[in-house]
């Protein structure tokens, strides 16, 4: 059972506020004891999954959350948001797939190494979710 | 609007970027500093990211279009003080850093440039300004 200790939840409509969750992500992350590598993955992987929102979807909603499970602790961040979806999200979280000719498609496979534990949904009209979740190791 | 300082020194421009760059700011800066290089026929950029605590693939890809840029104008790119966990994560996102060299800092990435810039070729002129 995953027990959730603090939880804070943020719009993401501009760059700022992705800036702004980063610094938050920080806090928080050094707060449960998360070491420097471990903050600045989570903090890469929230950029890019922030950034897709922002890019693909216009806007989004993203919480934060200090979690537990047995004697484990963690940071668990949730990405939401409700634009078009994506088609085949296999497809999307393969290293080089993109729909953007200028991105490197990196996003998605990249953000999936760099945490413990990473779920997405998304339909195709009705909008994506991401979850990633950094254990203290 | 705001910006990144470009110094001149010698053959070489240093960019130092202090804050976590947002995305208007790189695409003002990649823009400047390829105007830089044209201008001045710098034969090198350094861009000291020491006080970066976070490179994602936008960010990545903003310095890949600036060494690429660079490279067609005869000019070589070294990205110096990269903090080590960046490096790390650098790595496992997948980023590859094609054409840029790195260095551990200002120094050290100097010393790279000089080296692949043939002595007579360096430009004497030696005055230093902020852009
Ligand atoms: N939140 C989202 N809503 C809709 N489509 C998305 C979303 N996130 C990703 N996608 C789709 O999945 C593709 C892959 O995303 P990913 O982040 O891996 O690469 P990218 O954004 O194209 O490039 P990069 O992140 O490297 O700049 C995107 O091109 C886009 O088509
Ligand atoms: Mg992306």
């Amino acid at each position: 059972m995953i027990i959730i200790s603090s939880s804070e939840t943020a719009s993401i409509r501009t760059e700022q506020d992705v800036a702004r969750l980063l610094h938050r992500i920080k806090a928080v992350a050094a707060d449960t004891g998360l070491g420097t590598v471990s903050q600045t993955k989570l903090m890469t992987a929230a950029s890019e999954l922030a950034r897709n929102m922002l890019f693909y979807a216009n806007e989004g909603v993203s919480y934060l959350e200090q979690i537990s499970q047995g004697t484990k602790v963690g940071i668990r961040l949730t990405f939401i948001d409700h634009g078009p979806g994506i088609p085949d999200v296999d497809l999307a979280m393969q290293d080089g797939y993109t729909t953007n000719p200028q991105s490197l498609g990196l996003g998605l496979p990249g953000a999936r190494r760099l945490v413990n534990e990473f779920a997405i949904i998304s339909t195709v009209g009705k909008g994506t979710t991401v979850t990633v979740i950094t254990w203290k190791l | 609007m705001e910006k990144i300082p470009i110094l001149r020194m010698g053959p070489f421009l240093l960019v130092t970027i202090q804050v976590d760059l947002y995305d208007r700011l790189a695409l003002n800066l990649e823009a400047d500093l390829i105007e830089t290089v044209h201008k001045t026929g710098a034969r090198g950029v350094l861009i000291d990211i020491s006080a970066v605590s976070i490179v994602d693939s936008f960010m990545g890809r903003i310095l890949g279009n600036i060494a690429g840029m660079s490279r067609i104008l005869d000019a070589q790119t070294v990205v110096v003080g990269m903090q080590p966990a960046v490096a790390i994560t650098l790595i496992e996102l997948g980023l590859p850093l094609k054409g840029i060299h790195t260095a551990l800092n200002v120094e050290k990435g100097i010393e790279k440039l000089r080296a692949t810039i043939p002595p007579d070729d360096e430009e004497t002129d030696d005055d230093y300004y902020f852009q």
